[in-house]
């Protein structure tokens, strides 16, 4: 991880030295354990800040949208897909930008680790594949496999796909993985287990909606949500709206979601969004042999027509 | 005033006596965190939490809040004439609240009770509360309520304040509510007399505990304009995504949003919780937005608690330092820096790039 963060700085500063870019997008260190935020650099001797480990979860494809500078990103496999997908959506220019490619091996699970202690967490760093834990003034180790981020333990694209620098080898993918599991196990549901299941798992929901804005797919001017001419959904705390919010918004993201987690991680309620756009990932990569954001030259499978389509209402 | 001690073994029985006259709510763990719920039959607070992952602010002023209702169905003799729903002004008490989420209430006060405007909703609703505080032993890392006028004792906006001493409660009635409470609850023991000197102590180690802290004393002084144009607000503002999670998990964000929603012929008037986060939240009918970009809205929740409130009511700042929105926030916005950083800045010593 040291060396993948003295690549950063080095690339980062070079770039904004010699004029390539008018910003660099990466994260800076936290102020509360398990935490980066993410932050943008102008002025090379201010790379220092930059810092990259097992807490950079955010998805950074996110502050691309409709960015004009020429940009320095931070990537990881799941930014760099949803980096193709905002340039097949030109939502972002490929010349605007310079991809900072990082192998990544994992974002750790704050909620997951917070809930094996009784006590609060004080401190947690890392040494290679061991999680370092301070609570209550012990130290305890944990190993990183055991508490990766659910969509990170499934992820077969740790590469970065599109890459303009590279900050460390790239490293072997994770093969063999059941993906799916979770999305045959409520598929197995009946209609009414279904139902209860859903409701349980949206019930803490206070519609913050950050899991919407920490999406980077989410980069409607209105959403549908907030449309007050006419107004789609309701405002209130009925379930049924709820479910509206949810069930749709995860349609919007079918055949563009790239599992990057970044709406799990956000909710300050701990609802398991993915539930919902992991049956349609798995629909896209059955019905259409596609998964979102590997190519920039093929245009996502909702987008288009061809006439093998094996949608049976289509024909 | 007199302190009460309960032994430990007497708690549950004091509690479920008093449910014949109050509705509770209590900390019950869901998962991994404290969630305040109704305590029906047999069912106890959970003593052993920190605090609660949302704050109670929505005892009082719940997220969807019916006023009124109508019926739009001309064939009825009262179509299109508001009703109000009635509120359930029965007693109620909060058990465990922690003084930081007390104080907020007393904070929100300040807005929804003044000389000119009474909000009957939020107040039907204060007023049927008794409030059992939990005085906080061991303060979390992202507490800083020391230095945003509140502490891990503080007694202010409580009806009795409960301390954990080892194998018993130490029980301080600080309001006539709060002695009612008690009374109902059967708890009669007095303490012993150094059970003052005892709370103390608890005091000071939990004070010492807080380990952060932020500045307000120059934010008075401080110009609205220059404050308002201070060149970091892009840079806090970057990382910020726009949801609403700091203000929904913060017990003194109060604002709110009036809508109507019909189902059929008949419809319910109806406040929610609102968000300066959202650009919804200041869109003008004409399509204006004054606060159109990300970086405005998050000045605005930060000016709004750190410097308009300051301003306005000379009574601190709008927060309690709870440290809800520095845990919850998805990205990692720290109010304390802000805080921090506004209080500090020098407008003078600002260098602008030109």
């Amino acid at each position: 991880m040291s060396l993948y963060i003295d690549k950063i700085k080095e690339t980062a500063e070079r770039l904004l030295k010699d004029g390539s870019v008018d910003m660099v997008i990466g994260f800076r260190k936290g102020s509360v354990p398990m935490m980066n935020e993410p932050c943008f650099i102008q002025k090379p001797q201010e790379v220092h800040q930059l810092v990259w480990d097992s807490n950079c979860g955010i998805n950074l494809a996110n502050y691309l949208t409709d960015r004009k500078e020429k940009i320095a990103v931070v990537a990881k496999g799941c930014d760099s897909r949803n980096i193709v997908n905002h340039i097949v959506e030109n939502k972002i220019k490929r010349e605007k930008l310079v991809i900072i490619g990082v192998p990544c091996t994992g974002m750790i699970d704050k909620r997951k680790i917070a809930g094996m202690f009784d006590k609060p967490i004080d401190a947690v760093t890392e040494d290679g594949d061991i999680i370092l834990v301070t609570s209550a003034g012990k130290e305890t180790r944990l190993n990183k496999t055991d508490v990766l981020q659910e969509n990170c333990a499934l992820c077969i694209h740790r590469n970065p796909v599109i890459y303009d620098e590279l900050v460390g080898d790239l490293i072997e993918e994770q093969t063999g993985i059941d993906r799916y599991a979770e999305v045959r196990r409520v598929e197995a549901m009946s209609p009414q287990e279904k139902w209860q299941y859903f409701e349980d798992l949206l019930s803490p929901c206070i519609r913050c909606y950050a899991c919407r804005n920490a999406c980077p797919l989410c980069y409607c001017p209105t959403c549908f949500v907030d449309e007050s001419r006419p107004q789609w959904v309701g405002k209130s705390q009925d379930p049924i709206d709820t479910r509206t919010f949810h069930f749709l918004r995860a349609y919007h993201c079918a055949g563009r979601c790239t599992d990057c987690g970044a709406c799990e991680r956000a909710c300050p309620v701990g609802i398991k969004v993915r539930q919902f756009t992991s049956k349609l990932n798995r629909d896209c990569l059955e019905m259409f042999g596609w998964e979102a954001g590997l190519t920039l030259d093929q245009r996502p499978p909702l987008d288009t027509y061809k006439p093998n389509d094996p949608n049976d209402f289509i024909k | 005033m007199k302190v009460i001690s309960i032994d430990k073994t007497e708690w549950a029985n004091g509690i479920e006596k008093t449910k014949s006259i109050y509705r509770l709510f209590g900390p019950v763990k869901e998962n991994t965190w404290h969630s305040f719920m109704p305590l029906g039959p047999g069912e106890q607070p959970d003593m052993a939490y920190g605090n609660s992952r949302l704050s109670p602010k929505f005892l009082v002023h719940p997220q969807t809040e019916p006023m009124f209702e109508y019926n739009l169905d001309e064939k009825q003799a009262d179509h299109h004439v508001l009703k109000e729903i009635p509120k359930d002004v029965s007693p109620k008490a909060i058990i465990g609240i922690r003084p930081c989420d007390a104080s907020a209430f007393l904070l929100v006060k300040r807005n929804f009770d003044t000389p000119t405007y009474k909000d009957p909703y939020w107040l039907t609703a204060y007023n049927s509360l008794t409030l059992i505080g939990y005085a906080c032993n061991q303060p979390c890392s992202t507490c800083f309520c020391t230095t945003a006028g509140c502490g891990p004792f503080h007694e202010e906006g409580l009806d009795a304040i409960l301390v954990d001493a080892g194998d018993r409660y130490l029980l301080k009635a600080l309001t006539e509510k709060g002695e009612a409470y008690i009374q109902s609850a059967g708890w009669a023991t007095s303490a012993p007399s150094d059970a003052d000197q005892s709370i103390e102590k608890l005091k000071s180690t939990a004070e010492k505990a807080i380990a952060s802290h932020v500045s307000t004393d120059k934010l008075r002084n401080q110009s609205t304009t220059q404050l308002y144009d201070a060149p970091f607000w892009e840079e806090i503002a970057f990382s910020c995504i726009n949801c609403g999670t700091c203000t929904y998990s913060c017990p003194t964000c109060w604002c709110f949003d009036i809508q109507d929603e019909n189902h059929g012929k008949c419809g319910v008037r109806m406040r929610n919780w609102d968000s300066c986060m959202y650009p919804l939240f200041s869109l003008h009918g004409t399509g204006h937005n004054p606060r159109g970009a990300k970086a405005h809205r998050v000045r605005q929740r930060f000016m709004h608690k750190l410097k308009y409130y300051v301003d306005k009511y000379d009574n601190g700042i709008q927060c309690v330092g709870c440290g809800r929105c520095i845990r919850l926030c998805p990205v990692n916005i720290d109010i304390r820096k802000v805080c921090n950083q506004m209080n500090s800045y020098d407008p003078a010593a600002c260098v602008c790039p030109v």
